[in-house]
């Protein structure tokens, strides 16, 4: 009883942060949807939904999400192969260079597509710009590195042996693969393929920067009710069908997620010797790279274009508002206000990460305890099952009133992106966490280390490293965060995806070439980050 | 139909795991390697499954060199020391993996599944799962899956060791009855020489990567080529100059520079030679274990029968059992 007490005393500080930061922006926006002049009206949600415009884009998210899982999918099972189980030289490079698309910015990932397949791109004449081909390349671009890591953490552990004993049965290499590899794996290619979808499905910067007004998907339809049609009942409406089918797919994610068996032994094999019959494997490891390399080398090219010459211009402009006065502030303003928000958003969401990570982990010592437990698991996972729009939403409109009056808070936009980066603070440490063996926390117990002196000499000595990989992810993913931030920044401080968005958005060359530019020195910077981060080499970093 | 290992060696970059081995294996025998962990024996299995690719030498079977025939063609079946029973499939699917992956029709599967499983002793376990067996089942369930189709060797890593003491002898007696029944060439790789013994017909002794002794069971046995060998096979001490020529020659043996003594090669016995005093005594289920220190010899282990009340500082009397010691062939350089 004591345990459970103390357990719930140590939650109580990151339950109460979600609950106001959370639960509250969240019933409220349902609320405005279910609520018509204070009166419950489910009716007027059911009226949405069967409009055809809705049918239309909730049919275009499953579709689109959908190729995309399965070329992400497709073509990262080979990457993941030669990258964790063949001695390539160069592979840990390579397996860092395609962890950056992952990181990247949503817009800057946009921005590099239409500059890849726009007219006068070097992909031009496909004609492909502005079509859902568009959409989904960029999709697949963005989570190709979610399947190579998820899947490739899976193999790089895989015990060679029963493929080995398959062998010696007399299975051929393919037979192999097919009866005892991919069996082991599926629970790492099915969670990471439904992380995919998730990601995919509530994707917002791509598919407003490629789609444009022609291609919309639910959640670029809730912004677009939002902020351009205020048609707040029908994008509260669409936001509740979001919330149900996400949180269904992450709770079947979770059921199918890899379960550790204790029992088995976590090697990490040895890579071997490319051979001639990898040449397939090592061929579609290349293409999968020069894919994702192709968009980022264009729009750095492109950035240091400058009427028919080269030069450095567009990056000069950063420190003006762009033609026609385009900005309220300069660009290197909001690259200011962007590091100082992903400093306020890493602290926050470290401080509650690494409690909600302690709690989830520690071992229960009785089923009421379990219970607790995997409840409050669950409950810290729900900012990842609810898209970053609808919280920038909801923050929007219960966040406005005292108590909470928030609206003009400089911790208002650090919030939110603490809130989105939450759920990948708790996914990098809790396997962490959680793989140390409890026993080993006895045996500090009984040679008499008291519960503070047992964290710090059993947890902490392995949990450093992941507490600095998990803060510059946080600290990544916040630099750009769109989602949430494109409702809540004030448009005298705006962050930098939020500016280059704007600048695509206003006609003019030269603001076209700044956003090239600041989308590059956006691109740098969690670039820079995330491979301070991957030389940690803490393992399944960026898996989930 | 031999098994010939001509002048392996496997590199793993500078030091050599196998250094310039060289083994022959008849049909229908079971040759042990027997090593300390880390010896290289296991790489050496490896080798032959062809899971190990060779830095030097040749292994080849019936005078056809195996090198650049992929594991799934050598026709050998591996079986890990930990059985490594598929943990998706049933008993009865692992069973028969390699009859499927030979398209073998199921009616036939289904018997010869049926077969083995009798074979092993786990009739009607098809339908379980690897997961819900323990340690012993799945062993015979990895032993029924090697030799489901018949293979030309099976090479057994160690098929004993992750067992406990009483299963442990029960299996051997199986695993050598089955073996020898099926007529099946074998190669086991172990460093207990107990394991060995209960299953092999010849021995090889292996050290830091190199084939120390190797021949017949007994003969290995009777005659150890040194004193870590020796040492290894189960003898517990080895005695060098006055002492080894005091034992050999109350044995009524020539003298000689080592001998190897195993823990009963001395017994309390009044008619005895050698006189001693008790420095320990422990009694064990079938004899009384002792430590005693002899005249001109030194510390010593010696066995009284069971019933014999003897405690430290007794004099004693002792006979040399001559089956149970071996002369080594090495001089005061060796």
């Amino acid at each position: 009883m004591r345990r459970i007490a103390g357990l719930l005393l140590l939650a109580a500080g990151p339950v109460l942060v979600l609950g106001v930061l959370f639960v509250l922006p969240v019933t409220g926006m349902v609320a405005e949807g279910f609520l018509v002049d204070g009166r419950l009206a489910p009716g007027a949600v059911l009226d949405v939904l069967a409009r055809p415009r809705v049918h239309r884009v909730a049919w275009f998210t499953v579709w689109t999400s959908s190729v995309a899982t399965l070329l992400a999918v497709v073509l990262g099972l080979p990457a993941a192969y030669a990258l964790h189980r063949l001695a390539l030289p160069g592979r840990t490079a390579v397996r860092a260079a395609l962890l950056v698309p992952f990181v990247l910015p949503t817009v800057v990932v946009g921005v590099a597509f239409r500059q890849l397949l726009g007219e006068g791109g070097p992909l031009g004449s496909l004609g492909l710009d502005g079509t859902p081909v568009a959409i989904i390349c960029g999709l697949v671009f963005f989570n190709v590195a979610v399947v190579v890591r998820t899947v490739g953490a899976a193999w790089e552990s895989l015990d060679p042996r029963p493929g080995q004993a398959a062998a010696a049965l007399g299975a051929s290499p393919w037979q192999v693969l097919r009866t005892v590899t991919l069996p082991a794996l599926r629970p790492a290619i099915v969670g990471s393929a439904s992380i995919v979808f998730l990601f995919c499905a509530t994707a917002f910067g791509i598919v407003l920067t490629l789609g444009g007004v022609r291609y919309s998907s639910v959640e670029t339809e809730i912004y677009l009710l939002t902020t351009t049609i205020f048609d707040l009942q029908a994008a509260a409406a669409l936001s509740v069908l979001q919330i149900v089918v996400v949180v269904g797919l992450l709770a079947l994610a979770a059921r199918l997620r890899a379960t550790p068996d204790p029992t088995a032994q976590r090697v990490v094999a040895p890579v071997r010797a490319v051979r001639r019959s990898d040449a397939a494997v090592v061929a579609a490891t290349l293409l999968v790279l020069g894919a994702m390399l192709l968009p980022i080398l264009t729009l750095v090219l492109g950035s240091l274009s400058v009427g028919d010459g080269w030069g450095l211009a567009n990056y000069r402009a950063l420190t003006t508002a762009g033609d026609d006065q385009a900005l309220l502030v300069p660009v290197t303003t909001a690259l200011l206000t962007s590091l100082r928000t992903a400093v306020d958003a890493t602290w926050m969401a470290l401080l509650v990460g690494v409690v909600v990570s302690v709690i989830v982990t520690r071992r229960s010592h009785s089923v009421a305890e379990r219970r607790v437990r995997s409840t409050l698991d669950g409950f810290f996972m729900l900012p990842l099952g609810v898209s970053a729009v609808t919280l920038g939403f909801g923050f929007l409109i219960t966040l406005d009133q005292p108590p909470l009056d928030l609206r003009d808070s400089p911790l208002l936009v650090p919030m939110a992106q603490a809130l989105v980066a939450l759920p990948l603070v708790v996914r990098t440490l809790t396997p962490v966490l959680g793989s140390i063996d409890d026993r080993q926390r006895q045996a500090a117990a009984s040679l008499g280390a008291s519960a503070w002196r047992t964290l710090l000499t059993v947890d902490l000595p392995v949990a450093w490293k992941p507490v600095l990989a998990a803060s510059g992810f946080a600290f990544a993913a916040s630099l750009g965060e769109f989602g949430a931030t494109s409702f809540l920044a004030r448009d005298d401080s705006p962050t930098l995806p939020v500016v280059i968005f704007r600048l695509i958005g206003h006609p003019g060359e030269m603001n076209y070439g700044m956003a090239l530019a600041a989308s590059v020195v956006l691109a740098v910077a969690t670039a820079v980050v995330v491979l301070a981060v991957e030389r940690l080499r803490v393992p399944g970093l960026g898996a989930f | 139909m031999t098994l010939a290992l001509t002048d392996v060696t496997v590199r793993y970059g500078d030091t050599a795991a196998v250094d310039d081995v060289s083994l022959e294996l008849e049909p229908g025998q079971v040759l042990a390697v027997l090593g300390p962990s880390g010896c290289g024996k296991s790489t050496l299995l490896r080798a032959v499954a062809g899971l190990e690719p060779l830095s030097a030498g040749a292994i080849a079977w019936d005078g056809a060199d195996l090198a650049g025939v992929p594991t799934h063609k050598r026709g050998f079946a591996l079986m890990f020391q930990d059985g490594q029973l598929f943990g998706h499939l049933s008993v009865a699917r692992n069973v028969a993996y390699a009859l499927r992956i030979r398209r073998t029709p199921s009616a036939r599967v289904a018997a010869r599944v049926r077969e083995l499983l009798a074979l092993v002793g786990l009739r009607g376990y098809g339908d379980r799962l690897p997961g819900t067996l323990s340690g012993g089942e799945r062993q015979r369930v990895a032993l029924a899956r090697a030799l489901a189709v018949e293979p030309r060797l099976i090479l057994l890593d160690e098929p004993l060791s992750a067992l406990d003491a009483t299963l442990r002898e029960r299996l051997a007696g199986d695993l050598r009855s089955i073996l020898h029944d099926a007529g099946t060439t074998a190669l086991l790789v172990t460093h207990d020489h107990e394991e060995a013994f209960a299953l092999a017909d010849r021995l090889a002794v292996m050290r830091a990567g190199r084939v120390v002794q190797a021949g017949a069971i007994d003969e290995v046995w009777r005659e150890p080529v040194d004193e870590d060998t020796a040492l290894f096979l189960g003898y517990a001490r080895v005695l060098r100059e006055d002492a080894a020529a005091r034992v050999l020659s109350a044995a009524g043996l020539p003298p000689a520079y080592a001998v190897a003594l195993r823990r009963s090669a001395l017994v309390v016995d009044p008619a005895g030679a050698v006189r001693a005093t008790v420095e320990s005594a422990r009694v064990t289920p079938e004899q009384v274990r002792l430590v005693v220190v002899a005249d001109g010899i030194g510390e010593v282990d010696a066995v009284a029968p069971l019933g014999s009340r003897l405690s430290p500082g007794d004099a004693v009397a002792l006979h040399v059992d001559v089956t149970r010691l071996a002369v080594l062939p090495i001089t005061a350089e060796g």
